[in-house]
């Protein structure tokens, strides 16, 4: 299955107007500065925020449709999203969180295990670290059987240590799950380290030379991380 | 007393399940004229209670629109009854239903709301299980405040119930009446049974509010 989305929107300081697909088993990096707009785009992706105009499509399903006034809204469009600051509902415990919307309660178990986090089923979120909550967020996107992972800057609230070892996770993770994802990040390594396709975005548009740009005024910061393979920028139509 | 508690009981419970969508309408939703809605929900928090009840006597009387339509229905009048005293008791202490109702959902992350919505719920699951279980505190102040409120109500209840024995002699009426007849004893007593009650209700909701705040 391939999400596809092609729509404008207008913001307070600019317009978002951007066009991309993402297909199964693939991760796609939206990267940029801060305050560019990848936010936005995600969440309209997830049907959070309404383009002005535009598509998005899922398959053979239409998720929104300018001219067609087709909006499903976020319930219906089954997708797990990963926000920034993870969302954890605080009144239930870390499993009763994961396993709010899970299909079945017994994958929950497994989640728990892939993201060693099994032995804080019972604890709240406030009495956990940030990585286990992020680990949590994880797994109550997944436990949905989502047709679309979006992840939203995740590490931003983690140390480096944990972030290295996060970002492993999510790799490995990746080659388990069948869907397409689309990762928000603002930090090059990162994303050489995780994407399958790139795809910068700069005041809501695409923008392939700010890599490159980012690259050269701060040499080093875009090293990438041994063993990241060289992804290949994203495919516009 | 019973009779005192039986009204507070019986507000307390038909105002929490009465403010809770209000007050989700008022924290979440924007219509045109939302303020006039709201100014009107808070209206009896600022009238004065001989106002509120010469107004339900005129609604609730046998003239009046809800009266009259009782009276075809049931064949009996609305005035002096526990059912007219336990409405006028409503309506009196709604705004103290509404107001830390509302506080208490306005204050939940909306962030958690969005969740919900990703994660499949509609709008009114959404309202049961991730709403209200984090607004617990607020609905407890809620009922708290509207128990007080309740149990502490003289000049609607008077005008719309009178002063039956058993059936709209609430404590406070009771008290005006025992003064009246001089007799300072029974007043006494009466309103010595009031002082435990409304401060341990107001410690519990000093415990509630400190418990959010942390």
């Amino acid at each position: 299955m391939t999400v596809s989305a092609s729509f404008r929107k207008k913001l307070k300081y600019f317009d978002v107007d951007i066009s991309f697909e993402c297909h199964s088993k693939k991760m796609m990096v939206l990267i940029g500065p801060s305050g560019g707009g990848k936010t936005t785009i995600i969440r309209m992706l997830a049907g959070l925020e309404t383009p002005d105009e535009g598509r998005i499509c899922f398959g053979n399903d239409t998720w929104f449709d300018s001219l067609r006034r087709i909006n499903v809204k976020p319930q219906k469009r089954r997708l797990g999203y990963v926000f920034q600051d993870y969302n954890l509902f605080p009144h239930l415990n870390l499993f009763d969180n994961a396993a709010f919307a899970a299909a079945d309660k017994k994958e929950v178990h497994a989640l728990f295990e892939l993201l060693r986090i099994d032995h804080l089923k019972k604890r709240k979120p406030h009495m956990v670290s940030g990585g286990e909550r992020q680990r949590c967020a994880i797994c109550q996107a997944l436990a949905r059987h989502p047709r679309l992972l979006l992840l939203d800057e995740p590490f931003s609230a983690l140390d480096v240590v944990t972030r290295r070892g996060l970002r492993e996770e999510i790799k490995s993770l990746k080659g388990k799950l069948s869907c397409p994802i689309i990762y928000v990040t603002h930090d090059i390594n990162e994303a050489l380290f995780l994407a399958d396709e790139i795809l910068p975005v700069v005041d809501g548009k695409a923008d392939y030379g700010w890599m490159q740009r980012t690259i050269t005024r701060e040499p080093g910061e875009g090293t990438p991380t041994r063993g990241a393979r060289e992804p290949r920028l994203s495919l516009v139509y | 007393m019973y009779v005192t508690l039986k009204l507070a009981l019986v507000s307390t419970v038909v105002l929490m399940v009465l403010a809770a969508p209000i007050s989700y309408f008022l924290a979440y939703t924007r219509f045109p004229g939302k303020s006039f809605v709201e100014a009107l929900i808070y209206l009896p928090m600022a009238l004065p209670p001989t106002v509120i009840g010469f107004y339900l006597i005129i609604l609730m009387g046998p003239k009046g629109w809800i009266g009259s339509l009782w009276e075809k229905l049931t064949g009996g009048s609305l005035l002096f009854t526990f059912l007219g005293i336990a409405i006028a008791s409503v309506i009196y202490s709604i705004p103290f239903a509404v107001q830390p109702m509302k506080a208490a959902f306005a204050k939940i992350d909306r962030r958690l709301l969005e969740n919900a919505y990703i994660l499949g719920l509609s709008k009114r699951a959404t309202f049961l299980r991730v709403i209200i279980p984090n607004s617990f505190g607020g609905i407890a102040a809620a009922a708290i405040l509207v128990f007080l409120h309740s149990i502490g109500a003289f000049g609607v209840l008077l005008m719309v119930g009178g002063s039956i024995p058993g059936k709209t002699k609430v404590a406070s009426i009771a008290i005006y009446e025992a003064v009246e007849m001089m007799n300072y004893h029974t007043a006494g007593l009466i309103a010595l049974s009031f002082i435990p009650i409304s401060y341990a209700f107001l410690l519990l909701i000093n415990k509630l509010s400190d418990g959010s705040r942390a």
